[in-house]
């Protein structure tokens, strides 16, 4: 399996009232052509923060990449000079933002929004990237685009919002599209219609997809690779039929246990027992041990990425199925 | 949109009443007799032509009356006849141009050093551009208005010799260039303040974030995207300082001696013109009012999501 995007060790940090606090700890990741691959976790797992570091957007002054590397066709773009890295952002990855009200600019018609990229890295004229924006608000489903091109996202639903963040992100032909939670902030029905959206665009364009998320029902029709993170680690990684169908880490399978399904009507729900660990405060080792059912001695130190299959490994000690 | 601006102008219509009615009775309760005043020093008129003065400037009637015969000339188009004799319109006619050319180059100067500063000072937050400019701010506002007007005047007009001392014998832009300058840097601070913090407020917006993601250029990213924004409070703040650039002339005009709508009231003052100082100082009241009505327009144009008439 080939890889387009390589990221090894990567270590993003947040300024703290104590001091620089690690966010994410040394994650590694790849993205194959043409693949989705979902990164799943909770709020503060870090997977945000992952896909920030990658794209070059951490909040400023108080987000840094302590050490690690981002490949891209083998060119470590966190060693990039800054005018070769802006050449890669939106030009090879585009990004999609989780609230696309905020993430749009308020002022700015959309049709002028979307043009930007066409402008900047494809050298088009104002006229031009207009036309490609037009056809860029046909492909993400925006009804009657000719005449909404000139309006502002304030006028836009949530959903068709969120279609137009799309379209900016597609406006330069990225070969990679993160998408950072794209549908938390819409509506369940419209969250489905956005989701087809990117799975359909990603096939048509042979684009790799970085789908971040934290809803399993989300991942499980669209994702051909998922990665489970807790904790700023990557707890559990493999092909998505591999994970669900033998979840190993004790935090992906209660995951999967808390989704409800129609054949447990009446029952009650069931949840992950405690909360997500401080940030600054970490157990020590594995840091699910405080929530897990299976934590022993054994998990005061770090698991080990174990292999489950040659594609499938899990960062714990019973992974393998002894210790 | 005509809707609004029709609803805005009957709105002033209460405004331009109280106001004239303020000036009016400011210049009413002036002390010393203004006929007196315009026999000039020691010179007696006859009490026949005294009374003929009185009566022909209703300066024999009670202040409501005398408002009123005022505010049937204003109704008209009608400025009124100052003490000497002169056509107050005339005179306002021979002064604007040079007030608004003062005023318009004042807050053309004001507006791009203003923003500019303001913007760098802003986007290197905590910087030494930013503390650099915080403190010329400070420095600007502690200084007297006429300190800084006579010493420009003495350094750069006297000794260096770069521009006219005084008067507008070398038109526009060179006579004006040194006294609008002046006008101007009494309103950059407060300019350059709301520009600072405003941009400090949108530069880590999502927004610029996506402009990041996008792959623009810095100087993009901060001139397309965050100054842009910025500007939707600075407009407001700029608009009403256009008001205050081209009426509030007076002082800059005395002492840089230039012929306008300043110097015509200064005057009018001293001579105890009322008709002129009321007149003049109505329609620059007038003005201002204008200007505010075509900053809200322009904020509307500015941030879509403001919508004038109430809908969309």
């Amino acid at each position: 399996m080939t890889t387009l995007l390589e990221v090894s060790d990567l270590t993003v940090e947040f300024r703290t009232a104590r001091g620089w606090g690690v966010a994410v700890d040394g994650v590694d990741l790849s993205l194959a052509p043409g693949r989705t691959l979902a990164v799943l976790g909770e709020s503060g797992s870090g997977k945000s923060a992952t896909a920030r570091a990658i794209m070059g957007v951490l909040p400023a002054t108080v987000g840094r990449v302590g050490r690690g590397r981002v490949l891209l066709d083998g060119q470590d773009l966190l060693r990039l000079p800054p005018q070769e890295r802006r050449a890669v952002r939106g030009a090879r990855v585009g990004m999609v933002f989780q609230d696309a009200l905020s993430a749009l600019n308020p002022v700015l018609p959309v049709g002028y929004q979307i043009g930007e990229g066409c402008r900047v890295h494809l050298g088009m004229s104002r006229r031009a990237a207009r036309r490609r924006a037009l056809e860029l608000l046909d492909l993400v489903g925006i009804p009657d685009a000719r005449r909404r091109i000139d309006d502002y996202p304030h006028q836009f639903s949530g959903g068709m919002r969120q279609r137009v963040m799309i379209a900016t992100a597609l406006a330069a032909d990225p070969e990679i599209l993160i998408a950072d939670e794209p549908t938390t902030a819409l509506d369940v029905t419209v969250q489905a219609q956005i989701l087809q959206l990117l799975a359909t665009l990603q096939a048509d364009r042979q684009m790799s997809l970085m789908l971040i998320t934290h809803d399993l029902g989300v991942v499980a029709g669209m994702a051909d690779d998922i990665l489970v993170m807790y904790a700023g680690r990557v707890v559990e990684q493999g092909p998505a039929d591999d994970v669900f169908e033998r979840p190993t880490h004790p935090y992906t399978r209660a995951l999967l246990d808390s989704i409800c399904t129609a054949d447990r009507k009446g029952q009650p729900l069931r949840v992950i027992s405690g909360q997500p660990p401080d940030l600054g405060n970490l157990p020590s080792g594995c840091a699910f041990r405080t929530r897990c059912t299976q934590a022993a001695d054994v998990c005061r130190t770090l698991p080990p990425a174990t292999a489950v299959s040659p594609v499938h490994q899990a960062a714990c000690h019973f992974a393998g199925g002894a210790a | 949109m005509t809707g609004y601006v029709i609803r805005r102008l009957v709105g002033m219509v209460p405004v331009v009443l109280g106001t004239t009615l303020l000036i009016f009775a400011a210049v009413y309760a002036l002390p010393g007799d203004p006929i007196k005043a315009l026999a000039g020093p020691g010179r007696v008129l006859s009490p026949s032509v005294e009374d003929a003065l009185r009566e022909r400037f209703h300066l024999d009637q009670p202040l409501w009356s005398q408002y009123g015969h005022y505010l049937g000339g204003l109704v008209r188009g009608d400025l009124g006849i100052d003490l000497q004799g002169q056509e107050v319109s005339a005179l306002v006619a021979r002064a604007w141009p040079y007030t608004l050319q003062l005023g318009l180059t004042a807050w053309a100067i004001m507006a791009v050093v203003g923003i500019s500063l303001g913007t760098f000072a802003g986007m290197r937050q905590g910087g030494t551009v930013d503390w650099v400019v915080l403190t010329g701010t400070t420095v600007v506002v502690g200084v007297p208005y006429f300190v800084v007007a006579y010493v420009a005047q003495i350094l750069l007009g006297v000794n260096l010799g770069w521009f006219p001392t005084s008067g507008v014998r070398e038109g526009w832009p060179a006579s004006y260039l040194l006294p609008a300058a002046v006008l101007a840097l009494f309103g950059i601070p407060e300019l350059v303040r709301l520009t600072r913090a405003s941009i400090i407020e949108n530069r880590y917006a999502d927004y610029v974030d996506t402009a990041i993601a996008k792959g623009l250029p810095h100087r993009m990213i901060v001139v397309r995207h965050i100054l842009r924004n910025s500007l939707v409070p600075v407009v407001s703040v700029l608009g009403l300082s256009l008001g205050y650039m081209v009426s509030g002339t007076v002082l800059i005009e005395g002492i840089f001696n230039i012929p306008g709508l300043g110097y015509v009231v200064f005057n009018g003052i001293s001579q105890q013109n009322g008709p002129v100082v009321v007149g003049v100082c109505s329609l620059l009241v007038l003005v201002y009012l204008m200007i505010n009505l075509l900053v809200d327009i322009v904020y509307g144009l500015l941030d879509p999501r403001i919508s004038l008439a109430g809908r969309r």
